[in-house]
């Protein structure tokens, strides 16, 4: 998928934009997210509802999908079933 | 990725907080995204192929920047300070442009260059009235050229060095956490809007969601004048305003300045004797300085709060330099110093620093600059010491070669700025029949002191360094060449010494 490329989610309000990513099916709330919105509504699944924060960045363990959450929802994220985490912020002095 | 994504993010979460100030007027993130809109629809409307601005900065300059975003077009900020026929140059290799700003000058020097020119107030105004067409506007999604700034052009024709998308949200993701600004955080920007200090600025706060505080012309009492009236704890400054500012304050501004938490500096090179002073001045605030090119849009190495403090305090040598050092690079670049073959050098040896990351562009309209693996010659010689801080001694081509010795100008200025009656130096290559280029210096001398003979200012040299540095030629003058960013002309002082 295309870096810049913007998912929602099937079962809640989030929507991320793709930063990086690679093999494997990007869900929120236990469902697959697509470019469009899905029809219909649906609730995130119960172990799947942590919910999205805004402008947090979402990684899997092994570095190959992340994620910015430019919407933030009920739903969690996860790559193939697996929950992704929020990427530890390097927090830098302004510079600018 | 396209960078209107900050700007809808932060009216996105909160669309009511005041993300703007400029001669009074107040801006929310809303607003703001709704002229971005407005502007977006009047690139559109032109057909223009470039959106130019022509003028200091404003709100204008973020509907602008935002705009030419959504758009899709790249926006290119001008140097309103050069002359008609060089700007006049500059705008024909971007028509047509829809230009905001002076639409008088535009009119008289590219009058029949196809251009569509707004003068800010109408352009303000139009664009925040201006409704885009359904509720679901499509816009770019951009990944293409985000921003095309000239280069000063000091040697040759400027370079139009380009900026996508990508390498600007890579640094403003990589350095910059989302709404982390505290609610009474309000950041000064004086930095015009041209230069690409004055672009991250914009990015970095909005992305922080900080208010920005901007003062489009700088003297040093409307600057402290306007810390107060809006509380301001965050600022950015080059050397030369940071000096005036604290002379400023010494003479017992009535103003309070105590909001200031945090201090940036960057954009040329900072006297050791200017950020001790600042540091006793404002003996509460964090003061960063960061060094960065506008090919790797802005910041690439940081010199942070602590170590400030840090250097201050300490009695070692070695602790003490770091205030004059650039810090260390940030986490998300890679940076080398190279020999003239493109070798990478050890701790301690000077050459040409080079830079890698996703926020690197190294791109200019006519070609690249990045090698094969994509590091980007900054042109900017430097070394680093064995714990990683990174020293500046000037530009590549500032370089003295005497013969076959390369010698850096600025430890020779540093040794001139010891004595007492010298207030600034200068070090620069005059030709030489003997060693076909020479040391030759420019001294300024400090008010009330008697200037220093020939004899001494060479005979501190030698006692101080090699018997090669020692100058040629000495030139006392009233005053360096400087440009309005405090960049020492160097091109300029060659001059007097070309007869």
């Amino acid at each position: 998928m295309k870096p810049g490329t913007k998912l929602k989610s099937a079962v809640c309000n989030t929507e991320v934009m793709v930063i990086r990513s690679g093999d494997g099916q990007i869900e929120c709330g236990g469902a697959p997210m697509a470019e469009a919105k899905a029809e219909g509504a649906g609730e995130p699944a119960a172990d799947h509802a942590s919910g999205t924060l805004m402008g947090k960045r979402y990684v899997d363990a092994a570095g190959t999908v992340e994620l910015l959450c430019i919407k933030p929802g009920k739903g969690s994220l996860s790559l193939g079933g697996v929950a992704l985490t929020v990427k530890d912020a390097k927090s830098l002095p302004a510079s600018d | 990725m396209n960078i209107a994504l900050f700007l809808e993010m932060a009216a996105e979460a909160a669309p009511d907080r005041v993300g703007l100030i400029c001669d009074g007027k107040r801006w929310t993130y809303a607003e703001l995204l709704t002229g971005a809109r407005g502007a977006f629809e009047l690139i559109e409307q032109s057909g223009a192929s470039h959106v130019a601005l022509l003028d200091e900065s404003s709100e204008a300059a973020v509907f602008a920047l935002f705009g030419a975003a959504l758009a899709g077009v790249p926006y290119c900020p001008l140097n309103y300070r050069l002359a008609d026929a060089d700007l006049s140059a500059l705008l024909a290799r971007i028509a047509p442009a829809l230009v905001v700003g002076d639409e008088e000058r535009v009119a008289r020097i590219a009058g029949d260059q196809g251009h569509t020119v707004h003068a800010r107030e109408l352009f303000t105004l139009s664009a925040q009235e201006m409704v885009p067409e359904g509720e679901d506007r499509e816009y770019d999604p951009g990944d293409g050229i985000a921003i095309q700034l000239f280069t000063s052009g000091t040697t040759a024709a400027p370079k139009a060095a380009i900026l996508r998308h990508a390498n600007l949200v890579s640094y403003i993701l990589g350095t910059v956490e989302f709404a982390s600004a505290e609610e009474d955080d309000a950041a000064l920007m004086v930095v015009p809007p041209y230069h690409i200090a004055g672009i991250s600025a914009l990015l970095s706060s909005i992305y922080a969601q900080r208010k920005i505080v901007m003062l489009p012309a700088f003297t040093p009492e409307a600057w402290i004048a306007l810390v107060d009236r809006e509380r301001v704890t965050n600022a950015f400054v080059v050397p030369t305003m940071l000096a005036r500012i604290v002379e400023t304050l010494k003479t017992g501004a009535a103003a309070n300045v105590e909001t200031l938490r945090a201090i940036a500096y960057g954009g040329g090179k900072m006297p050791a004797e200017v950020i001790r002073d600042a540091l006793a001045r404002f003996p509460h605030a964090a003061f960063t300085n960061a060094y960065g090119l506008t090919e790797t849009s802005s910041t690439i190495a940081l010199l942070g709060p602590e170590e400030h403090r840090a250097a201050l305090a300490s009695d070692e040598p070695h602790i003490q330099a770091r205030l004059t050092s650039l810090g260390k690079p940030i986490p998300t670049v890679e940076i080398e110093i190279r020999d003239e073959d493109g070798k990478a050098l050890p701790p301690g040896e000077a050459g040409e620093i080079y830079v890698r990351g996703d926020q690197v562009s190294g791109e200019y309209k006519e070609k690249s600059a990045l090698d094969a693996q994509g590091w980007f010659p900054t042109r900017d010689a430097g070394w680093m010491d064995e714990d990683g801080y990174l020293y500046l001694s000037g530009r590549a081509d500032d370089v003295i070669v005497r013969g076959g010795e390369n010698m850096s100008p600025g430890e020779i200025e540093d040794v001139l700025l010891s004595h007492p009656a010298i207030a600034d130096a200068c070090a620069v290559a005059v030709p030489s029949v003997e060693w076909g280029e020479a040391v030759g210096i420019a001294v300024v001398c400090r008010e009330g002191h008697a200037t220093p003979a020939e004899a001494e200012l060479k005979d501190l040299i030698r006692a101080r360094l090699r018997s090669s540095r020692v100058p040629e030629a000495v030139h006392v003058c009233d005053a360096l060449p400087y440009n309005e960013m405090g960049k020492l002309l160097r091109r300029e002082v060659r001059k007097l010494f070309v007869r």
